[in-house]
């Protein structure tokens, strides 16, 4: 579903990630854990496209599609999800009105009828259920006023509206309490774990992985993927620390 | 306020003005309106189309009297829309105004708010976006007379460049003759945020919509409570959907 091959950048000229490699097959979870500062999240906005994150070399293939040469909206209608570290508020803007709006481009741009409002709004009603989620909440402003933890929960209905093939789930579980670890966690499944859609966690913690059961885990260090294996090696990070493992 | 002569710029209420197109609607006939002691009132303005137009609003509110004004100023010559309130005792006004302008275009909301006697209110709400080599000025005068106390009067002032060779110019001004009042106000002049925009459009949103989606709720502001909200929202979406 996703090749990355030797992906570089550079922010501002700095360069961040050196030739990261990495194949993400459908029906796969895939975590990527590593320290600050390695470019966890460096990866995740690359492959969204955020403005600023500059590729110098290498290339992303997305289902046969050349997803760098992709505007961010166009990489969203193909059926990549990128789940914000720091979700954006957005004051004035209701979380139903910017998800309908975004929901039918998204269909629009693949050649599908838009969805009227009331079938919008009991998908919606499903996804925030999913989630735990108050509907009364997504009336509200994107984010404004949300706790950090609702913020995530908030992401992951986004991401169950909009039903993605691929969702990069950049530092989900940061911020989340107990409970709504287990609630994200629980969501991600329901929504994610198919035979047809892949997931990338990018994670610090073992904690979010016990919910979440990855398939392979990947070190990234220094702008590179340092070491792969699988679920045993988070493990082994969680207690050993990434410079034991990964050196 | 009405003037025989053409102003110059050393008129400070014109000093943005596109006076070339001004001449050629000169002299100005100001449209009176009197709300009586203890009644309420409302008016939407809305200047659209391709012409130069300049209006001039004076307004006298009475004793206890409530007056609503919207102005939406969006036309795509020059437009001015130049108000003067004067307020009773214990009346209340509230202004919401949104500007939208593009190309070379001049654009301005010059008001002057007079609280003549005790316990009036004042609020303003001006929102301006501005695209191009577009100017958008808002002018807003405060006066409380002496003995006007208990006077509580605000102003709210934004503007949204979406170049950076649209121009906006804010002037807040308060002239205060009086003790125990309250007078505030807030101007901040800004582009869209990107990281905002950036978030809609990782959602799927092509830019000009999630430009337009952002804009929308910054305009919003302006219309918030009106009697004819969904109208003028839409007259402004449209103005706004020329714009980008």
């Amino acid at each position: 579903m996703l090749t990355i091959k030797d992906l570089s950048n550079e922010i501002a000229g700095k360069p961040i990630l050196k030739g990261l490699s990495l194949s993400i097959g459908a029906g796969e979870i895939h975590a990527i854990m590593g320290p600050n500062g390695a470019g966890k999240s460096t990866l995740a906005y690359t492959l969204g496209g955020r403005p600023g994150y500059e590729v110098t070399g290498g290339s992303v293939d997305f289902d046969g599609q050349d997803l760098l040469a992709m505007a961010p909206h166009e990489r969203a209608a193909a059926g990549l999800f990128l789940g914000f570290q720091y979700p954006v508020e957005i004051p004035g803007v209701s979380n139903v009105q910017f998800l309908r709006e975004a929901l039918n481009a998204q269909r629009g741009a693949r050649g599908e009828a838009p969805l009227s409002g009331g079938e919008f709004l009991r998908l919606a009603k499903e996804k925030a259920g999913l989630l735990r989620m108050d509907m009364e909440m997504l009336k509200r402003p994107v984010n404004v006023g949300f706790s950090g933890g609702e913020k995530k929960r908030a992401e992951m209905v986004q991401m169950g509206i909009l039903d993605p093939k691929l969702a990069i789930l950049d530092e989900t579980d940061s911020g989340l309490d107990i409970d709504a670890l287990r609630i994200c966690g629980e969501g991600i499944n329901a929504i994610m774990r198919k035979p047809d859609k892949a997931v990338l966690l990018i994670t610090h913690y073992q904690r979010l992985l016990d919910y979440v059961k990855p398939d392979f885990v990947h070190v990234l260090a220094g702008g590179r993927i340092v070491k792969s294996g699988g679920p045993e090696l988070a493990l082994q990070l969680e207690e050993q620390g990434y410079e034991a493992v990964a050196a | 306020m009405t003037l025989a002569v053409l102003p110059t710029r050393k008129d400070e209420a014109y000093r943005y003005a596109d006076l070339a197109a001004l001449e050629t609607l000169w002299p100005l006939a100001a449209e009176r309106i009197a709300v009586p002691a203890g009644t309420s009132g409302a008016l939407a303005v809305v200047a659209d189309g391709g012409a130069a137009q300049a209006r001039e609003i004076e307004i006298v509110l009475g004793d206890g009297a409530e007056y609503d004004l919207r102005l939406l100023n969006a036309g795509r010559a020059y437009g001015r829309l130049a108000v003067k309130v004067t307020l009773g005792k214990g009346a209340r006004f509230h202004l919401g105004a949104a500007q939208l302008g593009g190309g070379d275009q001049t654009l301005e909301i010059v008001t002057e708010v007079v609280h003549a006697q005790p316990d009036a209110t004042s609020r303003q709400v001006v929102r301006s976006v501005l695209a191009g080599k577009a100017t958008g000025t808002y002018l807003g005068r405060v006066v409380v007379e002496r003995g006007a106390v208990g006077t509580d009067g605000e102003q709210s002032i934004r503007a949204m460049l979406l170049d950076r060779t649209a121009t906006a110019n804010a002037r807040p001004e308060l002239e205060i003759y009086a003790d125990d009042v309250k007078c505030a106000h807030g101007c901040a002049v800004g582009e869209l945020d990107a990281q905002g925009l950036f978030y809609l459009q990782s959602r799927g949103l092509p830019p000009a919509e999630a430009k337009k989606l952002m804009l929308q709720a910054f305009i919003a502001e302006a219309f918030v409570g009106a009697p004819d909200e969904d109208a003028l929202t839409e007259a402004a979406l449209a103005a706004l959907g020329d714009l980008l």
